[in-house]
């Protein structure tokens, strides 16, 4: 794991910050260790901010998804938080809705919305 | 004996002109479409002398060999009388069959006097009349080219003018924001909406918006397209939308037209998406003891 994308534990969720540079196979490499670690220390959620993300792709929206299913399966919430306007407006022309992850304005809505949980 | 095709032409232009101007004029009125209630008779004559000198001018360098083009520069007086002509009569709302009969009107009284001129008949008056014919029938349709673009430069100009006025997002509470959406959604205007909207709640970190469509006239399959999509992308945001303004009739024709909404709220009414709003950001709106 490279340290340009951080995994680390706020309060009962790991917070995983998304750096902009990140590449294809960290984000890869991401999705193992989240995985792991989901297991390991038994969280109710994840929040993935993804605030200093300037561009997505298919690829990126789709790993996030899958990020978020992952999650699911392992009794685990996938709050998407600090999206930018320009991200939003691409993940929607590319048709990637997100269904299956939940959204906060920040890092603060999405714990208040967890502890509500 | 050696003559070119414009020579009767240019004669009479040269010989008769105001008596040209004069008859033309008379036409118009007979044609109907000298708009005096516009334009005074002294202002009408004047952009008449104007146009058929620069016309003459035209006629004179312009036409080699029976060929001739509007966009060559023996053209440019005339282009440019046409275009100060144009541009007024569309602002005061002249129609462009009125403009077009306006040019067209010019063709009688040349017709008139190459008849009466000596030694043109048959053949050569036939030849003459066709140029006559070519140049008229060029000119009038360059004016209505220049009538209509004039006309399109306004409507670009009304529809920047609708797009920049129209999209205002207003905060109708901390946290609420409410977008009133007002005539008709086209691609442009909706990607300016959404963009402004969503850089909105990244200011104010809005957590509920309110689409309110009450005026908007009609919702099809591609208005309903861009507002779920801004709704979904709203949602990528982290915030939350209501969608209000659906009246009986637009609820019917979206069920009719197969348009599912999915998971964004809508509300007949903006008050009970303004309720429902507070409500979620933790407000309640209550009538004081003493009513």
């Amino acid at each position: 794991m490279s340290g340009v994308t951080s995994i680390n534990l706020v309060e009962n969720a790991l917070l995983v910050s998304i750096q902009d540079d990140v590449t294809d196979t960290e984000i890869v490499e991401l999705q193992e260790t989240l995985s792991n670690r989901i297991a390991k220390e038994n969280v109710k959620g994840v929040i993935l901010d993804i605030s200093s993300l300037e561009i997505v792709d298919t690829f990126v929206g789709r790993v996030i998804a899958q990020l978020a299913g992952i999650s699911r399966l392992l009794a685990a919430e996938t709050y998407v938080v600090g999206m930018r306007p320009a991200v939003a407006v691409t993940l929607v022309e590319l048709g990637m809705y997100l269904p299956e992850t939940r959204t906060a304005l920040s890092l603060t809505h999405a714990l208040s919305q967890l502890r509500r949980a | 004996m050696p003559q070119t095709a414009t020579a009767n032409i240019l004669t009479i232009l040269e010989t008769d002109f105001s008596g040209v101007v004069e008859e033309w004029l008379g036409t118009q009125v007979k044609e109907g479409v000298k708009r005096s209630d516009l334009f005074s008779d002294s202002e009408s004559r004047a952009q008449n002398q104007e146009l058929l000198k620069a016309f003459g001018k035209g006629v004179r360098a312009g036409v080699v060999n029976e060929e001739f083009s509007l966009e060559d520069d023996a053209w440019e007086d005339l282009r440019a009388v046409l275009a100060d002509v144009s541009k007024e009569r569309v602002s005061r709302g002249v129609t462009p069959t009125e403009m077009a009969t306006f040019v067209l009107a010019l063709k009688a009284p040349l017709f008139k006097r190459l008849e009466a001129m000596p030694g043109v008949e048959g053949g050569k008056l036939i030849r003459d009349v066709l140029m006559v014919t070519r140049l008229v029938d060029a000119f009038a349709i360059y004016t209505n080219e220049i009538f209509i673009g004039e006309r399109d430069q306004i409507i670009e100009r009304q529809r920047q003018e609708m797009l920049e006025l129209s999209t205002p997002v207003v905060e109708l509470w901390d946290r609420v924001l409410t977008l009133p959406l007002i005539g008709t959604l086209d691609s442009a205007r909706a990607q300016e909406v959404m963009e402004n909207l969503l850089q909105t709640i990244l200011e104010r970190q809005a957590e509920v918006v309110i689409m309110d469509i009450t005026g908007v006239g009609t919702v099809d399959t591609q208005v309903a397209q861009h507002l779920l999509r801004a709704a979904a992308a709203v949602r990528l945001m982290g915030a939350e939308c209501i969608i209000s303004g659906i009246s009986p009739m637009i609820a019917q024709t979206m069920v009719q037209l197969g348009i599912d909404v999915g998971t964004v709220s809508t509300r007949s009414s903006i008050r009970t998406a303004l309720s429902d709003a507070l409500q979620k950001v933790g407000y309640v709106i209550k009538t004081t003891e003493a009513s």
